[in-house]
């Protein structure tokens, strides 16, 4: 099980929790879970999310590793100017 | 609009053109005589990155006609340099990074060079004032003020 | 040698050779989008909407064809329907389709022989307008009443019975906020506005189309991601990617406005339609209308704060808009407001709504300053309200290893305290004040990203090596990569020559933005050059007859690994090209990535002003940059992105805005009036740089280029706001505003 923090917007498609516990080893698991447990979060995470491990911000890397311990930060898609 | 014939000297190169009667000389420059240096930010005579010198005096070529240029000697950022020597400007403005993207950099040497031509130890504030025209979006103007100075001191043979 | 092996002491990178592309940009050799011209070439000129919301009845360009040298002609009809809203929406930013969003928004396009051949037929383009009602403030935009820009763009997160302009909604932060505010001896709210500027890249953007009748088509053009831009034309256009090949011309500033297209579809189809190349170059009118600014934005903060500075609770409200397509701007703003502090409690809600304005594209950092902005010059007016030092109160509150961030995540190693700590060192903090002047101080933090990239390093038979990427340079990224390519292999700078490649020449590379391109590229490049050397000590083993693991690689030359493995004198890079084509064959190195791992960046910027109590002019008389920079790989370009978002910053602060009148339309699009920082507006900018390494980096490096316009909203405000003794609630602050605000 990963522990995902969500934002605060996303809590209205997990009846209120910040954080939800999901399977998921890798980056892609964890999000694809994420949609499948709670399919509110389906189009946000269709439009693109970045999901922060340990600190470390990933975007589209779906084969990124997750241990269960980490800090699993669920972001908007990151952008710069 | 008929066109005029012009004729007149580009970095001491004789030039003869066309020119329709509203024709910037930034145009005839460009798109006439091939010489790309000089660019085109505004169009107005707001941005100075057009800045070359007729008959020896700083002009932003966007607001002079080529009409106007019959007999006249141009001076463009193409004759800076004396073959393969840098002026020490070019010089000192690469190697004290007064440039990044550097399309306002040739006015700015340009406007530089013929400021230098007027005052030869300028303060700091006196360019900051005669380069007030020449806009720099880059590098907030630091690095092109140290880099007119050391270039001022060297031609003044301080180095 | 392990791929990743982090190096600490360097040779070549952190020293300060010349630019390459230094003597053409100093000669007028180096060709901007403007430059590129072709055989045949025609000239395009673009229509555009006089009416700010107006329903486009019909478009008559029957006079216009007829006149004698116009060769096409293109409308909102001529570009395809696209399922997809994002290539939609770009689209029609580029020409649109039944109805004009905003003063300036593309209509028609006509190619001719000559540039005034085409102007003038596009005078002769007849358009009947039925104007609409319009709205261009983010406030009066998300009113109920509001005339609506776009239908049924709202997320699905937007809650139900708002105005159809406001698009979208986010919440971020932890904590009970209101628990917070209760522990606090200070509690004060504010509100504050933003106006939206422009990049103001001296370069207005040009490119120049060239479409062949088998299909294949070439595109020159200034942009920061040849490879976007093909992304984006070969949909819009309806081409395969393969068969447009965008080149990159130098690019003249961007700052995160040539991020996107604008006219490259537009001269695309009218070269597909006149069988001719087409050049397209905007004039600065048009790029201040059409082209992307800044969103503007509205905040309401609110911070508690105990008497002796530490901030118990922090709660924002953004409204960002911009323009007339949904943007996601907002949740950048959020997520950045109070990430230089640890908070005990916070919450950032954003929302964004649609306005008849020109579709907002990113500027360094976007999103970042606004917000930003409003959190710091209110810890300074608390500060002020309870007699504490603004950089202690700072030091107080600052984020550290292992604080969690206002966006949810725990930071790793950051260098909030170091900036800070450098700051209150710096003379310039304590230095004496005349009369009529102010200091302010202000943080500022950015994300700094990676990205999709691909490097090629050649080794040449002379043993000169060449690396193709794929990011435009805008600050000096050759040099960078150049430099950390010279160190990985221990040959001289002047040895590497990087060149930007078009899109046919590499794999995919995402835009030069987000401050990735010396961390991502320069990475991409370490690990490509460490390929050609595994391969260069595979050559040389083989020489000399050992195994490959038994050599390594120092300084430039394959060794033998130790006494065990045989007794060779080092064998030099330039040794082993020589013999490469009887070795095996040329040597070359590749990387291809999708980079994570950027570090976070924090700068703390002192501003010191004198306000004319008579005129509310404002002179900037010192300031003072330190920021937290990772490695730096070329310090005077680290120095040059520093001092150039600072003072890009400064004209945020005191004059740069987008003015629209009560009729909707841009009342300021020209450098006269919309006034960008000239040299006598300024003083010298002072740096301090901190290398705190980045630990997802080789060398350590951290982007550097977008956090430097953070601070300055707040910084010149402080300062403003202490020189006068009134605070400052709106930037820019134009004479005219800081006189209202002396005279209460």
């Amino acid at each position: 099980m990963v522990k995902v923090r969500l934002w605060g917007t996303l809590r209205q498609w997990t009846d209120g929790q910040a954080e939800v516990d999901v399977e998921g080893r890798t980056f892609k698991e964890v999000l694809d879970a994420l949609a499948a447990a709670y399919p509110g979060l389906g189009p946000q995470i269709k439009r693109g999310v970045s999901l922060a491990v340990d600190g470390v911000i990933y975007r589209d890397a779906w084969f990124q590793p997750v241990d269960p311990g980490a800090e699993v930060v669920l972001m908007p898609f990151m952008k710069g100017g | 609009m008929k066109a005029i014939p012009i004729t007149a000297t580009v970095n001491g190169d004789p030039v003869e053109f066309l020119c329709t009667p509203d024709e910037p000389l930034l145009d005839v420059l460009r798109n006439r005589l091939g010489l790309t240096g000089a660019k085109e930010g505004c169009g107005t005579g707001d941005c100075g990155a057009c800045s070359v010198t007729v008959n020896g005096r700083l002009v932003c070529s966007c607001l002079v006609l080529g009409a106007e240029c019959e007999g006249a000697e141009i001076a463009t950022i193409e004759g800076m340099a004396d073959g393969e020597t840098l002026h020490p400007l070019q010089r000192h403005f690469i190697e004290k990074a007064a440039l990044q993207c550097g399309v306002c950099t040739p006015g700015i040497l340009v406007a530089s060079k013929a400021l230098l031509a007027q005052n030869a130890s300028p303060t700091d504030e006196e360019v900051r004032y005669w380069l007030a025209g020449n806009l720099c979006r880059c590098t907030g103007y630091d690095k092109i003020i140290e880099a007119v100075q050391s270039a001022a001191a060297e031609m003044r043979g301080e180095v | 040698m392990a791929l990743d092996d982090k190096k600490t002491r360097f040779k070549y990178v952190g020293t300060t050779p010349n630019r390459p592309d230094g003597v053409d940009k100093v000669t007028g050799k180096a060709q901007y989008g403007a430059d590129i011209t072709a055989p045949g070439m025609l000239t395009a000129a673009i229509l555009r909407s006089p009416h700010a919301h107006a329903k486009i009845v019909s478009i008559d360009a029957s006079a216009a064809l007829a006149m004698p040298g116009v060769r096409a002609v293109v409308t909102g009809a001529d570009f395809l329907d696209h399922e997809d809203a994002f290539f939609a929406d770009v689209s029609e930013t580029c020409m649109a389709k039944g109805k004009a969003l905003y003063d300036g928004h593309p209509v028609a396009a006509v190619a001719a022989t000559t540039p005034a051949i085409a102007k003038a037929a596009v005078r002769a383009i007849k358009v009947e307008y039925a104007p609409l009602p319009h709205v261009t403030d983010v406030d009066e935009a998300m009113k109920p009443s509001a005339p609506i820009v776009l239908e049924g763009r709202a997320l699905e997160h937007v809650p139900a019975g708002m105005s159809q302009n406001v698009t979208n909604t986010c919440e971020f932060g932890h904590g009970d906020v209101e628990a917070g505010f209760a522990k606090a001896d200070l509690v004060l709210e504010r509100s504050f506005k933003v106006s939206a500027t422009h990049q103001g890249y001296i370069e207005p953007q040009a490119c120049l189309a060239s479409f062949a009748a088998d299909g294949r088509a070439d595109l020159w053009c200034c942009t920061q991601g040849q490879f976007f831009v093909r992304a984006l034309c070969s949909q819009i256009v309806g081409m395969e990617a393969s068969q447009l090949r965008v080149t990159p011309s130098e690019i003249g500033g961007g700052f995160g406005g040539k991020t996107t297209v604008f006219i490259e579809p537009v001269a695309l189809m009218l070269s597909k339609k006149s069988g001719r190349p087409v050049k397209v170059v905007m004039t600065r009118d048009e790029v201040f209308k059409a082209t992307g600014p800044t969103v503007h934005a509205s905040v309401d903060c609110k911070i508690g704060m105990t008497k002796d500075g530490r901030i118990t609770a922090g709660d924002m409200t953004l409204r960002y808009s911009g323009g007339a397509w949904p943007s996601g701007t907002i949740e950048m703003g959020a997520q950045a407001g109070f990430a230089a502090y640890d908070m005990p409690a916070v919450r950032t809600v954003g929302w964004t709504a649609l306005t008849n304005r020109p579709k907002e594209i990113s500027y360094r950092a976007p999103g970042a300053p606004q917000a930003v902005y409003a959190v710091e010059a209110l810890i300074d007016e608390m500060c002020q309200k309870l007699n504490l030092d603004p950089v202690e109160t700072r030091l107080k509150n600052a984020a550290r290893a292992g604080t969690l961030s206002s966006y949810g995540v725990t930071f790793q190693e950051i260098g909030m305290v170091a900036t800070l700590e450098a700051a209150k060192a710096h003379p310039h903090w304590s230095a004496p004040l005349g009369p009529n002047q102010g200091r302010g101080v202000a943080a500022g933090f950015w994300f700094n990203f990676g990205g999709n990239t691909c490097v090629s390093l050649n080794i040449s038979t002379d043993g000169t090596v060449s690396v193709t990427e794929g990011n435009p340079d805008i600050g000096g990224s050759r040099a960078a990569i150049s430099l950390m390519a010279a160190e990985e292999l221990g040959v001289p700078y002047e040895s590497v020559r990087t060149i930007v490649a078009d899109t046919a020449s590499l794999g995919y590379n995402d835009n030069t933005d987000g401050s990735r391109v010396t961390f991502a590229v320069g990475l991409a490049t370490i690990k490509a050059a460490r390929e050609a050397i595994k391969v260069m000590c595979q050559r040389a083993a083989a020489f000399w007859g050992i195994d490959a693991e038994a050599v390594e690689w120092i300084d430039g030359a394959a060794h033998p690994a130790g006494p065990n493995a045989g007794k060779f004198p080092p064998m030099s890079l330039a040794e082993i090209a020589a013999m490469s084509f009887q070795t095996g064959g040329p040597i070359a190195g590749h990387h291809e990535v999708n980079v994570d791992g950027a570090g976070v960046s924090f700068g703390v910027h002192i501003c010191d002003v004198e306000v004319d109590p008579e005129t509310g002019f404002t002179k900037v008389l010192r300031y003072t940059v330190a920021q937290d920079a990772g490695k730096a790989v070329h310090p005077q370009y680290v120095e040059g992105q520093m001092q150039g978002g600072a003072v890009q910053g400064i004209g945020w602060a005191l004059n740069e805005e987008y003015i629209y009148g009560a009729d909707g339309r841009l009342q300021n699009a020209g450098f006269l009036d919309y006034r960008i920082p000239v040299a006598s507006d300024l003083p010298k900018i002072d740096t301090v740089i901190l290398e705190i390494p980045n630990p997802g980096h080789p060398y350590g490096v951290r982007g550097v280029g977008e956090t430097p316009i953070v601070p300055p909203l707040a910084a010149v405000t402080n300062a403003v706001s202490r020189a006068i003794g009134k605070r400052m609630y709106q930037v820019p602050m134009s004479p005219p505003r800081i006189l209202t605000t002396i005279k209460g």
